[in-house]
């Protein structure tokens, strides 16, 4: 650790969220999971949100929510997350309410509790991270898998014809009309991780005006489970991922439709 | 029917609307739910008288959803409730596992119907083992409470609420499609709190306190085994301080009947029919069949000659007779699956243990 | 060039997964040798004197292990 230039640079221009707890974080080295937390506290930060919010975490790596953002967190069965937002939402709808899930959990188990959810329009924020894999539970095949990829569950590589291609969640949601705000992201450049930021503040902002239900796909790596190097496996999210699940904004609600 | 009107009077209501009346006396004003035979009665109720007294309801997409809905309001700290039958209750299983291991009080309730699978929508006490033994994973317990009558179906859901409330647990009543949908006078008594109604582990957000969370994940150590004898230690105390039971004629009586919800109901008629005859027979009656009143049954075998345990089904709460008492040779069993057994089929049946002429 | 800004990585914290490296667009950061007490070689400030402060290394660790300067 260097310390070279200290009495020269007294402005800190980066550090870590007030929001963030200050742990080490179980991330495997290079998990964009880290830099979507980031995101997320950031964005709490940036409306003074910390004090009123209560996260839903669920289940996947993305589990230990309630150790990494600090903030009242809930933890809800596997793919839940959504029904137990909306029962924290009706019941307290001046707080400020998220969940955070990964793409087994959004896109297979809880795929009915999300789209409800986005359906009734509620004003709940999801951030979901979509790394086309289960990734706590060893890299079996998911909703998300590409076409060909090989994962444990799919060892000859994900074929159409038995498991039908992945799914778009973005795009699923948009057309509800529900749903204010449907985005796609990456954090896997500068220019990407300031985009994704932008996005996060847009959904919560929909929240907080609520205009509805606003959700921000993050297309993520997972290093260990592609047994790839991190780098490397930004790569694969700048080119056959981000090919076939294009960033972008699917729904940006202008006004709201009721009150 | 208004709710100022229920307070006045003797209310004369379906036993399914009587658990709304009493939920919300209980000061629920939350409730999620799903369609299904035969409780429709019940989101159909709190449906209309919620909103009007700044209620929430909601209609679910499932009882999956339903289930998740009641974990995040209780979570939030507030009293909610839910309804459904058997095959709505299975799939409330997982979330029933969680809101145990989480520690999270709500009331639920099964209005029993055929089963298993899609059944019918007859009346049976077939889903006594999946309220009583707890049909989600990994070991835990809840107050069941049995309800005979629409008055019970009033009173007993106020209780629920508070045992819900403090023992940090779902609570659930057992009903069935009879006492669900029979139309019976109740007195709409006033609900008395019993616990507190503070929650400082709620999450409300953390304000002025360090952030708290809600969950059943123990990973470190041997936070998981030290958690389970907590909430062992928990279901010790109910069964200590929650039994419940009614002592219908049991004085002399020789052969004594031990049957719960609909099936007691029904024998308390064979049991007057029989005690006119000379015969003497009465009936304990488990009012909580988890807490079960063991002690009560054992001491009832212990002075009857017959045990005769009356169910809507091929024998559950049977097995949690035999586990109370060592008088096995005592114990008859009368089954009625998916149907209500007639006043003159359990009539018949004690006159026949107490050796009378067909 | 000379420093305009400056960065510390945490070595503690590193996990070594070597996204700052191509990140910095003036190749400050390169990976080390020693290895922290969780086994990896944490990166390290290999080239002070061409720092800008422009941050975009500590936006690209997942792991918040660096502060940056101006």
């Amino acid at each position: 650790m260097t310390t070279e230039g200290k009495d020269r640079f007294k402005k800190r221009v980066f550090s870590r969220p007030k929001s963030l707890v200050d742990v080490k974080t179980h991330f495997c080295p290079g998990c964009h999971h880290g830099i979507a937390h980031r995101i997320v506290a950031e964005t709490i930060d940036h409306f003074g949100l910390r004090e009123k919010t209560i996260g839903v975490a669920c289940v996947g790596c993305s589990v230990f929510l309630y150790d990494y953002i600090d903030v009242d967190v809930a933890e809800a069965p596997h793919g839940r997350a959504p029904a137990v937002a909306t029962g924290v939402k009706r019941a307290q709808p001046d707080k400020f309410v998220f969940t955070y899930q990964g793409d087994g959990d959004l896109a297979a188990i809880g795929t009915s509790e999300v789209i409800h959810a986005a359906n009734r329009g509620e004003n709940i924020t999801v951030i979901f991270v979509n790394n086309t894999t289960y990734g706590m539970t060893g890299g079996q095949m998911a909703p998300t898998t590409m076409l060909g990829q090989k994962t444990s569950t799919s060892p000859y590589g994900r074929d159409f014809r038995k498991d039908g291609y992945p799914i778009k969640m973005a795009e699923l949601l948009a057309p509800l009309e529900g749903t204010a705000y449907s985005a796609r992201v990456a954090t896997s450049t500068p220019a990407q991780i300031r985009k994704a930021r932008e996005a996060v503040k847009k959904a919560f902002d929909m929240q907080l005006k609520e205009m509805g239900f606003s959700i921000v796909e993050f297309l993520s790596t997972c290093p260990t489970n592609w047994g790839m190097k991190p780098v490397e496996a930004q790569k694969r999210v700048l080119g056959e991922m981000s090919e076939y699940f294009p960033l972008g904004v699917y729904k940006e609600r202008k006004q709201a439709d009721f009150v | 029917m208004s709710l100022a009107t229920a307070a006045a009077h003797r209310v004369l209501m379906k036993g399914n609307e009587a658990i709304c009346v009493g939920a919300i006396a209980a000061g629920c004003r939350y409730y999620y739910g799903y369609p299904i035979t035969p409780q429709n009665d019940i989101p159909e109720y709190m449906s209309a008288h919620l909103p009007p007294i700044g209620g929430t309801f909601l209609q679910a997409e499932s009882e999956v959803a339903t289930i998740n809905f009641i974990l995040g309001t209780s979570a939030s700290g507030k009293r909610v409730m839910t309804s459904s039958s058997g095959p709505g209750i299975s799939l409330m299983q997982e979330g029933l596992s969680y809101m145990a291991g989480s520690e999270l009080p709500a009331v639920i309730v099964n209005i029993s119907r055929s089963g298993p699978g899609l059944g019918g929508i007859a009346p049976s006490q077939g889903d006594y083992f999946q309220a009583v033994k707890c049909g989600g994973h990994g070991g835990y317990r809840m107050p069941v409470l049995a309800p005979h009558s629409v008055q019970e179906m009033y009173s007993l859901t106020m209780l629920a609420f508070d045992l819900a409330d403090k023992y940090r647990n779902p609570a659930m009543i057992l009903g069935d499609a009879i006492v669900g949908q029979m139309k019976e006078p109740f007195e709409a008594t006033p609900y008395v709190p019993a616990v507190s109604p503070e929650k400082p582990w709620a999450l409300t957000g953390c304000e002025g306190r360090p952030r708290q969370h809600v969950k059943s994940l123990y990973l470190k150590d041997n936070a998981i085994e030290v958690h389970n004898w907590k909430l062992h230690r928990k279901y010790l105390r109910m069964q200590e301080e929650e039994v419940r039971f009614e002592d219908y004629r049991l004085d002399g009586a020789k052969i004594a009947i031990v049957a719960f919800g609909t099936a007691a109901r029904v024998s308390k008629t064979a049991i007057q029919w029989a005690r006119k005859e000379g015969i003497a027979a009465g009936m304990l009656r488990p009012v909580t069949l988890f807490p079960f009143p063991a002690a009560q049954v054992d001491a009832v075998a212990r002075l009857a000659d017959v045990v005769l345990v009356i169910e809507m089904n091929t024998g559950q709460m049977l097995e949690d007779v035999k586990i109370s008492t060592t008088f096995h040779d005592k114990i008859r069993f009368l089954g009625k699956p998916c149907a209500m057994p007639t006043p003159e089929e359990i009539h018949r049946e004690i006159r026949k243990l107490a050796g009378r002429a067909a | 060039m000379a420093a305009t800004g400056r960065i510390e990585i945490d070595f503690e914290r590193c996990k070594a997964c070597e996204l700052c490296v191509p990140a910095c667009p003036k190749s400050c950061i390169e990976i080390g040798v020693k290895i922290n007490l969780q086994g990896y070689a944490a990166a390290v400030f290999a080239r002070p004197e061409d720092c800008t402060g422009c941050a975009i290394c500590a936006e690209a660790c997942p792991d918040v292990c660096i502060e940056v300067w101006r």
